[in-house]
């Protein structure tokens, strides 16, 4: 037999190359070269300095909204709800950061702190919704996300900025870009967010495996009924776990506005950050390590995708098709579990 | 007077944006009522606005009026086709069906865009010559003050999603087929003990939801959008969602609650002709179908009760 380990570990392993396959197998059957394809994505990602701090830079946030999904996960919720808190986030971040005159070290920590804030509050309501009337996490963190979207628009055209489309720059003060990183990497928008980003997921490893109200966090997710039974507050454990996460995501949209753009333009649509993160969460088993991997997997992917279709041709959405493939495959790891025993018993 | 003036801008243009989101709540509720959560819904109208889109492109020249038409049902299909996807992943292989419907709106979307920049060498496709036509329906236009209201220039889509929304109701309620789907939602082992199949019943309700969908994606494309590219629909199919649970899963409320965002959408659009709503900023109109979901859920407006096995794959044997 397995050990449970070595699944939860080849489980995420051959999804992805399951899902290469198939990226592979469709760019063959559109007439494209597949092993071009991938050399392309592959210096699309590491090929210069410049992508590099590209990639990195598309990790950072990868990183927050998959420790946030990931977070709720580990207590039993789905925080579909990472977008809306990575747009509020990025409201806050930007709001402290270019409406308040403060020296450096009052200024970014209050920035990251609003962010933090900001995500938090916009988690709390699901989670208390969830613990108080059993409404489903999910249908309220979506509908959150529009609120989100809409109120994060109107705040960008009438309170932090004259009317235009996008909010007022953040002071230097707030600012997480740097000089010498950008110099470094032949002026990606590459900053030190991503320091914050690891040391996260350090915290989250922290909070879960070695505090008291981790394993409640934990305890609630396998089985509520029996935490309640043993005397934990299921209802505090819930609106706190959705809290954390919230905070998590609001984080990644402080990345964006203090750190990669330094302002925050006003969105049609989604960022699709909070939703990548669904996906780098299930890929990382819900671990804070496997999310860091898993987010620079995502990354590496998204940022190399760029570089398909001038080398290789290949359009760049290739990448959201072997992505969804991957998120398929990680879902359904029954069935892989299954043919992995199967396999298994005929060697015997 | 006035009254019946604003009734008239603003009914028209709410059955017109509601028609694709009464499509695809439908599909919503014949999955959920038998136990699978659709958040690939989204998905689902992508993919019917996509295929949609390029059949009516490619052939125009050869249907002529008919083209939407065909258009509407190709795409139907295909979605339904497209849905199987879902139904394999949360009713055989036991995948989270939350999670199998975000990687059907990421696959939709990714699949969608990538064929368009295949086959059209760009991000978006040309617009469509053979859209629906608002149109006034004969006789019925001719009834003073109702006809202009409900039948003057309105788009046939729109009535033929209200006679599904009640033909879904007869179907869910009146046949057995539908007595089935509902107690396979609500208690699939019982169901299964009087020996009705769960897992086809299952796969039937995704599929229904996918042409569904399809059939919303597709309306919204030829009536609102007109080509397809990756904004085409943004939101919509999550509308949809809402829509189904502010109907309390039953077809007619979803319907209703599909007419209301519908008519939500077009306050926010024609506004600023209405006296008394030109002041309010548009943002709390465009957010109140979503705040309005919300206070639904938490009570305030009735209880919102989902199927009792809804989100649970079914597992043979297991107690």
């Amino acid at each position: 037999m397995f050990s449970n380990r070595l699944f939860n570990l080849l489980v995420p392993i051959i999804s992805v190359l399951l899902g290469l396959l198939a990226g592979a197998i469709i760019m063959f059957s559109f007439g494209y070269n597949p092993v071009e394809g991938y050399i392309a994505l592959w210096n699309g990602a590491f090929g210069n300095s410049y992508f590099f701090g590209e990639t990195i830079r598309q990790v950072t946030p990868y990183i927050l909204t998959g420790l946030a999904v990931a977070f709720a996960f580990r207590s039993g919720l789905f925080n579909i709800g990472a977008e809306g808190q990575v747009i509020v986030g990025w409201v806050a971040a930007v709001w402290v950061g270019s409406s308040i005159e403060a020296p450096m070290f009052i200024h970014l920590p209050l920035a990251i702190l609003a962010a933090a804030f900001a995500g938090a509050l916009w988690g709390f309501l699901p989670g208390l919704l969830k613990a108080v009337k059993g409404v489903h996490e999910v249908i309220i963190t979506i509908m959150m996300n529009y609120i989100a979207l809409h109120v994060s628009n109107y705040m960008i055209r009438n309170v932090i900025s004259d009317g235009g489309d996008t909010s007022n720059r953040v002071a230097d003060t707030a600012s997480l870009a740097s000089n010498w990183i950008m110099e470094m990497t032949s002026y990606s928008r590459m900053h030190y967010g991503i320091i914050l980003a690891i040391i996260m997921a350090v915290v989250m490893w922290f909070i879960l495996e070695k505090t008291s109200s981790g394993y409640e966090f934990k305890a609630v997710g396998f089985n509520p009924h029996a935490s309640k039974y043993a005397g934990m507050n299921v209802k505090k454990n819930i609106i706190l776990s959705m809290v954390i996460s919230g905070a998590f995501a609001g984080l990644a949209g402080a990345m964006e506005g203090l750190g990669t753009f330094g302002y925050m333009p006003s969105h049609s649509a989604f960022t699709n950050l909070g939703f990548d993160g669904i996906a780098v969460a299930l890929l990382g088993g819900n671990t804070a390590f496997g999310t860091v991997i898993a987010a620079f997997l995502f990354g590496i992917l998204k940022i190399g995708a760029l570089n398909m279709p001038t080398s290789a041709g290949v359009p760049s959405e290739l990448v959201e098709i072997v992505i969804a493939l991957i998120i398929f495959f990680v879902a359904s790891s029954y069935i892989i579990r299954w043919v992995l025993l199967r396999l298994r018993k005929e060697e015997k | 007077m006035a009254i019946i003036d604003v009734l008239q801008s603003i009914i028209p243009i709410a059955l017109f944006y509601s028609a694709p989101l009464i499509f695809t709540a439908l599909g919503g509720v014949f999955s959920e009522r038998s136990g699978v959560v659709n958040i690939g819904l989204e998905g689902l109208m992508v993919m019917g606005a996509f295929v949609g889109i390029v059949f009516n492109l490619t052939f125009a020249d050869v249907f002529g009026s008919f083209t939407p038409w065909l258009s509407i049902l190709v795409a139907a299909i295909v979605s339904s086709i497209f849905s199987i996807l879902h139904a394999v992943a949360s009713v055989s292989f036991r995948a989270d069906q939350v999670v199998s419907g975000v990687a059907i709106n990421f696959l939709a979307l990714g699949l969608g865009v990538f064929l368009t920049k295949q086959w059209y060498g760009k991000g978006q496709t040309d617009m469509v010559s053979q859209p629906f036509y608002s149109k006034n329906v004969p006789v019925l236009s001719d009834i003073p003050i109702i006809g202009e209201m409900f039948f003057s220039g309105a788009y046939y889509t729109s009535y033929l999603a209200i006679g599904l929304a009640v033909l879904s109701w007869f179907v869910l309620y009146k046949t057995p087929f539908g007595l089935q789907l509902r107690s396979v939602g609500e208690h699939p082992m019982a169901a299964d003990t009087n020996g009705i199949n769960v897992y086809k019943i299952r796969y039937i309700a995704v599929m229904l939801s996918g042409a569904l969908g399809g059939l919303g994606g597709s309306v919204f494309a030829l009536t609102i959008a007109l080509n397809f590219s990756g904004a085409t629909i943004v939101g919509q199919g999550f509308m949809s969602l809402a829509a189904v649970i502010f109907g309390k899963w039953h077809p007619l409320g979803a319907l209703g609650a599909a007419l209301f965002f519908g008519f939500a959408q077009s306050l926010s659009i024609i506004s600023a002709n209405i006296p008394f709503l030109a002041d309010v900023p548009k943002v709390y109109l465009t957010i109140a179908p979503y705040v309005l979901t919300i206070l639904a859920l938490a009570g305030f407006i009735g209880r919102a009760e989902a199927p009792k096995a809804n989100g649970d794959p079914y597992i043979k044997g297991t107690r």
